[in-house]
């Protein structure tokens, strides 16, 4: 918004503020629930109150939750399905990423029949339930003797974010000044000259949004690990699933808060400290259709 | 540019993985739905019986009016405050990026925490209700989780937590893509602030209600994840939804047909809401 | 130089030939026991197996009572790399028998004698075409009531009901005295394992065989079936509010702290009161649900053996083996709440209700009174079963009444 005039507006910024702090706090509200009761003793939250702040503080919970928690017939703990995650997560949003400029330069720097129908028909892809993919994913992953590994759970991956990364990256080079392409392009530029040199350069925004919307989702996908990994590779939500869902025994309420926190470090890492490049990147031009 | 070989070619690998992995498999699915199948794909043809099954199944008129309403709640209330908040956070005020981030850090944890810590706050023993009878406020009743009628509500109430902040960042880089002058240009003319946010700004912000659209759909089809964590489906079956259903049909009861029947049904009904985006989408080619 | 080449080109052939034979000695067990205490009860096997340089591979996928372990299997068995074996119940295990995946037990079943130490009620589940394709574990037993002896004290409840009549007015005593009758978690699965040992005291195992096994329709059209609806309305009035979506191992919690006095549930809330240090007798008290004594509804956890390449089927037959030795069947169960799956095993190691239960057992199995579990996919395949659930849980959730339950039942199990 263009300038405004301070004075007279006084009340109207309070008020603002204050709403804006009260949704901030209602926002906050589960998270701060999941971690003060992290950092409680077992019995302090069976007699006590959820929302209370912790009168004894311990850091044990996060401690069993990382390397001692029961996750299977061994007490492990998270962390190595932590390194399973990123074995997973890294080398898919890498790949995918790049499968989405390459497509969203092919997409808007060259006509040919059928262009936009198969610009279509990839978006449409985002809408696939996991349920039908199961079983004949499952197939295909035999054949192609990627059945229980981590490159097999990156294909998947990369499979299922072709829709969204191409959307993203389409609409942004949509939006590029064509000049600099037609000079390029002059200047003898050939096809990857003009992707590697010029596009690509100038992508920083919309890769960022690529980067953040796939590790997110890569990262916190449950169904497809648990069906196709086995018990060397499968990723960290697997193991937050086993640690949280146990049937019985006493539930620890206090080490699966930790442990759902650890699980969410690395995105919520991600979301915070890009944040500001997020937004930047959906100016500048993904969401303008 | 006209399109020579390269592209094509670079173009083929992304098309051939969507044509076999994405259309192919509904292609099968579509079959499974016209066959006998049960524990694993049986390839015995049996006609429409899984669809009348399907029809008669109590449990799917159930998933289908939770989605209804699950549906339109959960994308109109998170456009209506994805946008509210934008346009707060878009008044110059200090700390904007602490602001932002709060909003937007929800959508970085995935459904099975959301679900979980959500499942807490919401359970009237031990959450919101609980605090709220220890505060003194002895009459304050929030047992809507444990409630066949409300339950499906708290799927809504967690589910907007998680994606109001995403729709809001996307609603805020489209603020700040409108035109500049033309938003001096009504100022000097003395319009109040609310009313260029009404007559100027939201009309041209139609692209980005289609992409909040068009993301908050996706997500309330695969929301499985969140129901499972927040209800697990109950109490009984009242907070199924289709992808529930899907999955209860498909896997756990072993009734694949049936399950390839509700995916086929869900399939078309997002189809036809989507279609119209895509044709849209196709049109809208710039190059050179 | 000459002989040095063949020299090593001959222990190049037989260092091939011999890394071609060469066993795979490791398995990979698929399955949902992810808690403290049962994986202690794992560890016995997996130690056992270690001790023969057999490496335990483990792939748990915890959550809904095997529902999403079961989901993984099927990926699996699709992309054909099935684990060594799988953890099932009932129906599930003849369901993927069909599916000729399964790999064939007998040699391992004849040499140990399987067919005179396992109960026949159980074999119907670990056979598929005469051929034995699963080791049984264990035997859970439903229909069995926990109660804590202090709030029955103080409710005035002197002497264990014997009928349902008096099951009630127990109840409505623990009730009246302010405390929780029936500690209960609003899960289908929940609400069907009382329903389990509902129907076995209203109509007995002739009418339970009748409606539920064999699905004979004059069986579920009978007055019986609504009044064993309308006995499942009674125990409705007797939970707490919050009933829903509790965890059953809460409710167990809500009986050991003596907030409630009861506790409708299978015997491995056994292991709830145990680990809180509670003496069977003495703290807390364990019968079958009253007027089914003499009745045993049993599930029983299996591993399945999937058809694995024939390098591991050699570790395959010894995890065979390890489940159902005598030694194994023992430390497994004393920790895990159930009963030994071989009616050969001593008692002595067990505690009071452990030696109950396993007494009931052997007396069922002679009377034939041995019946499999509805809540729990032993009497009707996964299908079935499910549809049984959504009666039950939304007549339990005052959806429907009971003549409308009736009629819901009836049309959901027609054959």
């Amino acid at each position: 918004m263009a300038e405004r005039r301070s004075t007279g507006l006084r009340a109207e910024r309070i008020i603002l503020y204050a709403v804006l702090l009260c949704l901030a706090g209602l926002f906050l509200l589960p998270v701060y629930v999941m971690l003060s009761n992290s950092v409680k003793p077992l019995d302090e939250i069976r007699s006590g109150n959820l929302m209370a702040l912790p009168i004894v503080w311990t850091i044990e919970p996060w401690l069993t939750a990382w390397s001692t928690a029961q996750i299977g017939v061994q007490p492990t703990g998270l962390k190595p399905y932590f390194i399973n995650s990123f074995l997973l997560v890294v080398p898919a949003v890498a790949i995918s990423t790049l499968i989405g400029a390459l497509n969203g330069y092919i997409l808007t720097q060259f006509k040919f029949r059928g262009a936009n129908l198969l610009f279509a028909a990839m978006l449409f892809s985002v809408f696939i339930p996991f349920q039908i993919v199961l079983i004949p994913m499952a197939k295909t992953l035999g054949i192609l003797g990627l059945a229980g590994t981590v490159k097999g759970l990156v294909f998947v991956n990369v499979v299922y974010g072709i829709g969204f990364t191409t959307l993203f990256f389409r609409n942004y080079y949509a939006a590029f000044p064509n000049e600099l392409i037609r000079s390029a392009r002059m200047d003898g530029a050939d096809f990857f000259g003009v992707l590697f040199r010029i596009l690509l350069p100038s992508s920083g925004p919309i890769i960022v949004v690529t980067v953040i919307w796939q590790f997110t989702n890569i990262w916190n996908e449950f169904l497809f690990g648990a069906s196709f990994s086995d018990y060397s590779s499968f990723p960290i939500t697997v193991a937050l699933n086993n640690l949280v869902n146990s049937s019985t025994g006493v539930k620890e309420y206090n080490v699966h808060f930790a442990g759902a926190f650890i699980a969410a470090i690395p995105t919520l890492v991600v979301y915070l400290v890009s944040g500001k490049y997020f937004v930047r990147g959906l100016m500048a031009g993904s969401v303008k259709g | 540019m006209r399109a020579g070989v390269l592209p094509k070619l670079l173009l083929s690998p992304s098309v051939l993985l969507v044509l076999v992995c994405v259309y192919g498999y509904i292609m099968f699915t579509i079959y499974l739905s016209f066959t006998s199948s049960t524990l694993m794909p049986s390839y015995e043809w049996t006609g429409t019986a899984s669809y009348q099954r399907l029809f008669a199944q109590e449990n799917w008129h159930v998933a289908l009016s939770n989605l209804w309403v699950f549906a339109s709640l959960y994308i109109g209330v998170a456009v209506v405050l994805g946008m509210g908040f934008a346009i707060l956070i878009d008044q110059h005020i200090r700390a904007e990026g602490v602001f932002r981030s709060i909003f937007l850090y929800p959508m970085a944890l995935s459904f099975i925490v959301t679900g979980t810590a959500w499942k807490w706050l919401l359970d009237p023993g031990v959450g919101l209700e609980h605090t709220m009878h220890d505060l003194g406020w002895e009459s304050f009743a929030f047992g809507w989780i444990k409630d066949s009628d409300m339950a499906i509500y708290c799927v809504v109430i967690a589910a907007v937590w998680q994606t109001t902040g995403f729709v809001m960042a996307l609603f805020l880089a489209g603020l700040r893509g409108v035109d500049a002058e033309q938003i001096s240009a009504a100022r000097v003319d003395g319009a109040r602030t609310w009313q260029i946010y009404l007559h100027i700004i939201i009309p041209q912000l139609g692209p980005v209600f289609v992409s909040a659209f068009v993301i908050l759909a996706h997500m309330a089809i695969k929301s499985y994840d969140l129901v499972i964590a927040l209800t697990n489906g109950g109490p009984g079956r009242s907070t199924w939804l289709p992808s529930v259903f899907m999955y209860q049909y498909s896997f756990t009861r072993n009734e694949m047909a049936i399950g390839a029947a509700s995916a086929v049904m869900m399939l078309a009904a997002i189809g036809m809401v989507v279609l119209p985006y895509l044709y849209s989408e196709m049109r809208k080619v710039k190059n050179g | 130089m000459r002989k040095k080449l063949i020299a090593t080109v001959l222990a190049g052939a037989f260092g091939f030939a011999g890394a071609s034979f060469a066993a795979d000695n490791s398995v990979e067990v698929l399955h949902w026991w992810t808690s403290g205490g049962e994986a202690a009860a794992l560890n016995v096997l997996k130690g056992n197996l270690e001790k023969q340089g057999i490496k335990w591979n483990d792939m748990p996928v915890a959550g809904g009572g095997g529902e999403a372990a079961m989901t993984a299997v099927r990926a699996r068995v699709t992309a054909g790399n099935p684990p060594t074996a799988v953890q099932m119940l009932g129906f599930d295990i003849l369901d993927w028998g069909k599916q000729g995946v399964v790999a064939d037990l007998n040699a391992v079943a004849a040499k140990e004698g399987w067919d005179k130490t396992v109960p026949a009620a159980l074999q119907k589940f670990s056979k598929y075409n005469g051929k034995w394709i699963a080791a049984p574990v264990n035997v859970h037993s439903t229909n069995w009531v926990w109660a804590n002896k202090e709030v029955l004290a103080k409710a005035g409840v002197t002497s264990d009901p014997k009928n349902w009549d008096e099951f009630i007015a127990a109840a409505e005593k623990v009730q009246k005295a302010g405390f929780i009758a029936i500690a209960h978690g609003g899960q289908p699965w929940q609400d069907a394992t009382i329903f389990d040992g509902v129907v076995l005291t209203t109509g007995g195992v002739d009418y339970y065989r009748a409606a539920f096994i064999d699905l004979d329709p004059k069986a579920i059209n009978s007055p019986t079936t609504e009044k064993v609806f309308q006995r499942m309305s009674q125990i409705r009035k007797l939970v707490d509010k919050d009933f829903s979506g509790r965890d059953w191992n809460v409710a167990s919690g809500m009986v050991i702290s003596g907030k409630a006095g009861f506790q409708i549930m299978g015997d491995w809330a056994k292991g709830e009161f145990l680990n809180a240090k509670k003496v069977p007798g003495k703290d807390f008290l364990c019968y079958r649900m009253p007027g089914t004594q003499g009745m045993v509804s049993f599930n029983s956890d299996q591993f399945v053996m999937f058809k694995v390449g024939s390098d591991k089927a050699d570790a395959q037959a010894k995890l065979a083996s390890a489940i159902l030795d005598p030694g194994f069947q023992s430390a497994f169960n004393v920790v895990k709440g159930s009963v030994p799956a071989r009616t050969d095993v001593p008692d002595t190691a067990f505690d009071a209700c452990g030696k109950k239960g396993m007494k009931d057992l052997a007396e069922a199995n002679k009377k034939n009174t041995l019946v499999g579990s509805i809540a729990h996919g032993h009497a009707v395949p996964a299908s079935q079963k499910n549809a049984i659930y959504d009666v039950v849980t939304r007549h339990f959730n005052g959806q429907i009444d009971d003549k409308k339950a009736v009629a819901d039942l009836a049309a959901a199990l027609k054959q």
